[in-house]
């Protein structure tokens, strides 16, 4: 999934400041998963920024609302009519949903109220971890399924740096060597061959490095 | 390994001498003088001066222009060059203008990462891995082509060089890694410094092994030590440095304005094992900031 933070409530105000009706709009897909901005983070932020204005004695109207997926125009239609009783929108969904909000709203002012912070899984409760870079080549079958483009501090193809020690990663010692990893995987699976093939440079085309990607289903298009 | 010598270092190692190579970091700033005088203490003394590229990813003056000035001083530079700063583009324009300029040596690394730096704010590159740049050069030394397959208009002769860490983990992998570089490229290696004897040893042996040390050159890292404060520094917060509890205890046992002088001891004792270990071609002298030990230890140590 996509793993998100919600922004302090001091950014979170100073972006909305200029205005009088405010609608917090959640996303109940990604945002939702990792607490970050589905139906309850609306409320308890919807709720907070009406104590916090109330408290400054500003007459500032904030609203809620929350539609199943921002990044889907189906779902962002609902928000309709609640985002024109409104002077802005504060997303709290990932930055795609912000934009897809703009998009759909041309006129509305559409703030985020989310870091979009990486595509990670849930690794234990309250604790995600990056897992993939989106680069649109994907390798994993020859690294163990472990993504060294991803999760070594520097993209590393060819095995692990000189600061890899105790299966700890040089630049952080709480995060595991990805090299490490993908050793002990091959070794569990009897492919400890696949560390001698060299690994050739990366074609970067298929990431963001060849400009905003597109993905079209012809066999989808009605 | 190519029979017609590119470099002196070549020239030397493929001569069966044990070869010495030091280093030199270039200065915070545009200053000339700091390489002119690190130059003068190096000058005779060693076969080639490494050249750092922003190390410990502080920003330097750029290893090409450093490398150029030892040049002019009569000196023998070893290019090092990693890939956290420049892309594939960047890297061989470089590795082209650098021999254009009489650089014959290179050391392909990746590079210490930019977060141990002055500078965590910066964006890293990483575009390819010192593996890919080690094929990078050889492919335009021996084929004569970029990284596109385009034919140069004048290959770039360079004898290639890439780092090893005996000490770093996995250990069983750091051999077949060494097996890695030499296949990608590297005619020499350079190691990270050697204070744990054994494990080095250990480390040598299995290369002796796979035949390793008669495909590659291989010069041992070693750093004297200034003071008990820098072991444990050492050991504890360079990534990838293993320096013995025993090492430490030895430089904190001697009395504190003696303590340089037992670091250049258990340096010279390191050199003197690391000449009777089978597959050692030299030593690399890291002394950092502290070029004029340097001389000191080459003459003692009999290197010339």
């Amino acid at each position: 999934m996509i793993v998100g933070e919600q922004k302090s409530l001091a950014e979170i105000k100073d972006l909305v400041m200029p205005y009088d009706k405010i609608l917090v709009l959640g996303c109940g897909t990604c945002v939702k998963t990792c607490f970050a901005g589905g139906e309850d983070e609306t409320a308890v932020l919807a709720s907070a920024l009406r104590l916090a204005f109330k408290t400054e004695g500003r007459s500032v109207r904030v609203s809620e609302f929350t539609v199943e997926r921002q990044c889907e125009d189906e779902f962002i239609q609902e928000a309709s009519q609640a985002v024109k009783e409104n002077d802005c929108v504060l997303s709290l969904a990932c930055g795609a949903g912000v934009q897809a909000i703009a998009r759909r709203f041309g006129k509305t002012v559409v703030l985020p109220g989310v870091n979009t912070t990486f595509i990670g899984v849930l690794e234990k409760q309250g604790l995600f971890t990056e897992e993939c870079a989106g680069c649109g080549d994907c390798k994993l079958a020859i690294f163990g399924a472990v993504c060294p483009v991803t999760r070594c501090a520097k993209k590393l193809l060819n095995g692990p740096c000189g600061g890899s020690q105790n299966g700890k990663c040089e630049v952080n010692p709480d995060t595991d060597c990805a090299w490490q990893l993908i050793i002990h995987r091959l070794e569990t699976l009897g492919q400890l061959d696949n560390l001698r093939t060299y690994i050739p440079p990366k074609d970067w085309r298929t990431s963001n490095a060849g400009g905003p990607r597109k993905l079209v289903r012809e066999d989808h298009i009605i | 390994m190519s029979e017609n010598a590119i470099s002196g270092l070549q020239q030397r190692l493929s001569a069966g001498a044990f070869a010495v190579t030091a280093e030199c970091g270039p200065p915070r700033g545009s200053n000339l003088g700091v390489i002119q005088q690190k130059g003068e203490l190096l000058k005779g003394v060693v076969d080639a001066v490494n050249v750092t590229d922003n190390q410990t990813a502080i920003v330097r003056m750029s290893s090409i222009a450093a490398c150029v000035h030892l040049l002019h001083l009569g000196l023998e530079p070893v290019m090092q060059m990693v890939t956290r700063d420049r892309n594939r583009i960047a890297l061989q324009s470089d590795i082209l203008g650098a021999y254009s300029l009489g650089i014959r040596n290179i050391l392909c690394l990746s590079g210490d990462h930019q977060s141990f730096g002055s500078q965590p704010d910066a964006l890293n590159v990483f575009d390819i891995d010192s593996m890919n740049l080690l094929r990078a050069v050889k492919n335009m030394r021996d084929d004569g082509k970029d990284m596109s397959g385009f034919e140069l208009n004048e290959a770039p002769r360079m004898f290639i060089g890439a780092a090893a860490n005996p000490f770093a983990d996995p250990f069983e992998y750091r051999v077949i890694r060494l097996a890695k570089k030499i296949g990608a490229g590297a005619d020499f290696i350079q190691t990270q410094c050697v204070y744990n004897r054994e494990r080095f040893k250990e480390w040598i042996r299995l290369a002796r092994e796979e035949g390793l040390t008669e495909k590659v050159y291989i010069l041992a890292g070693v750093t004297p030590l200034k003071s008990a404060g820098m072991a444990r520094y050492m050991n504890s917060k360079v990534a990838g440095m293993d320096v013995p509890e025993a090492v430490i205890q030895r430089m904190a046992g001697v009395p504190k304005q003696e303590a340089a002088q037992e670091g250049i001891k258990i340096c010279l004792e390191t050199i003197a094992e690391l000449r009777e270990t089978k597959g050692v071609h030299g030593v690399h002298i890291m002394a950092i900031e502290w070029e004029q030990a340097v001389g000191e230890i080459v003459s003692a140590a009999g290197l010339k």
